[in-house]
């Protein structure tokens, strides 16, 4: 029987329920009421996106691997939100969360998973590997911790266009055993790189409970003394906490070009992917406890409820407006087409894409 | 037109682009205060200074990684690898991420890295270090790989993958550092995709790529001095793209062909060179291919063993000969 992963959390996770004690944080008290609304909105979005994937998948419509955000949401929606101009995002396949929260569209994300040709990556990439570069979202993908050389280049490349921008490299609790993760961690660190490590931290790689997969001091972020690495520890059902601790580490990439690991406590609801059956690895008791006590959306809810900011009108037509847009996502990934045979061969070179232009190469570079 | 080493070709193809682009950043092992483990970048740090030639741990995953990451944004990092062979530590950086990038964005997202080094045996490092990954890489699309032989295409190979905007992998050869050849003192590139015509003849074909290239341009020799026999050399250049029509045209004139490569012969870069044949001249061959890969075996140690596991020319004019029989 696995250890509930809760054993690792931090202390304020055992008392959730109250009101958050970062409310008052001045990264929180200068939003302004319409900023908290669509804050919480983009939460209710996730979800309903999220939600309605589910039952896509179950029509059969997806192939693939669906991994889903559900339980998760503060954690991209509470980092992304402090985000400006020069700061990007990049993550591993649990990657829906992140995409709407920079501002991809339901529908776009829904065709994506259905592998039309409308879909954000046009089919080719599939759930696990959005992407939306003009909107600073690179990705989406698919190997464990495979991104984080990449984000740690990214705020490489930031810094060398002297830029005050960072790069917020999220990953599972599972990645941080994988050699590129500790490669990425020394380099960030050597060079001073303005990159936010973020470990998304649900207690699972996949089935494997953190007590069964890693070796740590009491929690994973704190791996980053060994490298000379700032770090923190925040609860990630609390978008208030996630907004304010993040802020910081955003404060030291922006101000002082240092990288910092933030581990957040967060947790999904459903299997690591669709094609798990979650059934061997935790209880069902488990799983309830976070969805009546620690939801991240509800919580959040109830804190805007209190301040006033929300009333129960309002909560309601902003969960009906983001399922029925969900739904108009869904009927869009339907009705779209799906891509010709002759797109299989396109979009892998730059080259020959772009045989009009001046090219550096010739000759045969896709074979029969 | 001067007469220049392999390794001062590959160092003043990347003066002259750092010079040419600002975005363009020498990075990997002992590159820069050391001045190259081969001294490819000898004197870089000191013109262009910390920012543009940066030495990095070893951590080949962390730092290919964090060069195509950089790539992305529009930095164009030319990647020094002691060895091709530590490629294999950061295979899913090179491969899945440099090389899906742009597919799996649906054509967002480009990713202009070249990276570099020698791909070689028969220098008597054993196994590890001998790695020849070209036929590996090439199989992937999305991936392109060049292997220059000759001082002027390695100056005009490494120069057009520094401009190139998908991924260009360069596999140099240690053994080819320091010979000389002429490199003309004006700007040029050499087309990736198209190969060379290094010697003319008219009997038999070999095509060969990299260092393979001088071995068969010694047997070459050997079988005309010896043999009476006219052999045409076609140097392929660029593995992928790969240029096809130059190696039909050849063989549709010489009517055998005979491909030497330095790779071990399972799935090699002329597995795929005799299928093409077989598949588009056939109607024009005399005879069957022939073909020289090293021996089927691990890099062995042996100085005496590995010059015999590698083709050498009395190998190449062997086989040649038994193309031509």
């Amino acid at each position: 029987m696995a250890t509930p992963a809760i054993i690792t959390h931090p202390e304020s996770l055992k008392n959730p329920a109250g009101p958050s004690e970062y409310s008052k944080h001045p990264i929180n008290s200068a939003l302004t009421k319409e900023a908290k609304i669509a804050l919480y909105t983009k939460m209710a979005r996730i979800r309903h996106f999220e939600q309605r994937c589910i039952r896509v998948y179950q029509q059969g419509k997806i192939g693939g691997f669906l991994h889903l955000y559900v339980g998760q949401e503060a954690v991209a929606a509470g980092t992304i939100s402090l985000l400006g101009k020069h700061d990007h995002i990049i993550t591993g396949y649990r990657d829906h969360g992140h995409g709407l929260m920079v501002g991809m569209g339901m529908k776009e994300c829904m065709a994506e998973l259905t592998g039309k040709v409308t879909g954000c990556s046009k089919g080719k990439g599939g759930s696990m590997h959005y992407f939306a570069p003009d909107k600073n979202y690179w990705g989406g993908h698919g190997i464990v911790g495979g991104q984080a050389p990449l984000g740690t280049g990214l705020a490489y490349a930031v810094k060398f266009k002297g830029q005050k921008g960072s790069c917020l490299t999220y990953m599972g609790d599972g990645a941080v055993n994988q050699g590129a993760v500790h490669e990425a961690y020394n380099l960030a660190a050597l060079w001073d790189l303005p990159v936010i490590f973020v470990v998304e931290n649900n207690g699972y790689s996949m089935g494997t409970s953190q007590e069964r997969s890693t070796a740590h001091p009491g929690c994973l972020a704190k791996r980053a003394e060994g490298y000379n690495m700032a770090w923190d520890v925040i609860n990630g059902h609390d978008v208030y906490e996630v907004r304010a601790k993040t802020a910081v580490a955003l404060k030291r990439a922006h101000e002082e070009s240092k990288p910092t690991v933030l581990e957040i406590f967060t947790y999904r609801y459903f299997g690591h992917s669709m094609a798990d059956p979650d059934k061997t690895y935790r209880d069902k008791e488990e799983i309830k406890e976070y969805r009546d006590k620690k939801d991240p959306v509800l919580l959040f809810e109830k804190e805007l409820l209190a301040e006033k900011v929300l009333t129960p009108e309002l909560v309601e037509s902003i969960n009906t407006a983001a399922m029925e847009e969900a739904d108009a996502a869904a009927a869009f990934a339907d009705e779209s087409p799906e891509p010709t045979p002759a797109d299989i061969t396109k979009h892998i070179y730059w080259e020959e894409d772009n045989r009009s232009k001046k090219t550096t190469s010739s000759g045969t570079i896709i074979f029969e | 037109m001067a007469i220049i080493s392999y390794r001062e070709a590959l160092r003043a193809a990347m003066r002259e682009e750092l010079k040419r682009d600002e975005n363009v950043v020498i990075m990997g092992e002992e590159v820069a205060q050391f001045n190259g483990a081969y001294k490819i970048t000898e004197g870089l740090l000191k013109e262009f200074g910390p920012k543009r030639v940066v030495d990095t741990p070893i951590s080949e995953a962390g730092f290919i990684g964090l060069g195509i990451g950089a790539s992305m944004l529009g930095i164009r990092p030319v990647m020094e690898l002691m060895f091709w062979s530590f490629s294999y530590v950061a295979f899913d950086q090179i491969v899945n991420n440099a090389g899906n990038i742009r597919y799996m964005s649906g054509g967002l997202i480009n990713c202009p890295i070249v990276i570099r080094g020698p791909a070689n045996g028969g220098t008597n490092v054993g196994a590890t270090h001998s790695h020849t990954p070209e036929a590996i890489l090439a199989s992937h699309p999305g991936i392109k790989v060049v292997c220059p032989a000759t001082p002027y295409d390695a100056k005009g190979l490494l120069k057009a993958a520094i401009r190139d905007n998908d991924p260009v992998y360069v596999m140099e050869n240690t053994i080819l550092y320091n010979d000389k050849g002429e490199v003309p003192d004006e700007d040029y590139i050499v087309p990736i995709g198209v190969a060379d015509i290094k010697r003319v003849g008219t009997d038999l074909t070999i095509v060969a790529h990299g260092r393979a290239v001088i071995t068969s341009l010694k047997a070459a020799e050997i079988l005309e001095k010896e043999h009476g026999v006219s052999v045409e050399v076609v140097d392929l250049r660029s593995i992928r793209p790969l240029d096809e029509e130059t190696i039909l045209a050849s063989v549709r004139k010489t009517h055998r062909a005979l491909l030497v490569e330095e790779n071990k012969p399972f799935c090699g870069v002329d597995a795929q060179i005799a299928y093409l044949i077989q598949a588009r001249a056939f109607d024009d061959l005399d005879a069957p291919i022939g073909r020289v890969s090293s021996i089927d075996a691990p890099q062995i140690y042996s100085k005496k063993l590995e010059d015999l596991q590698l083709p050498y020319p009395a190998r190449v004019v062997e086989a040649a000969l038994k193309v031509l029989a």
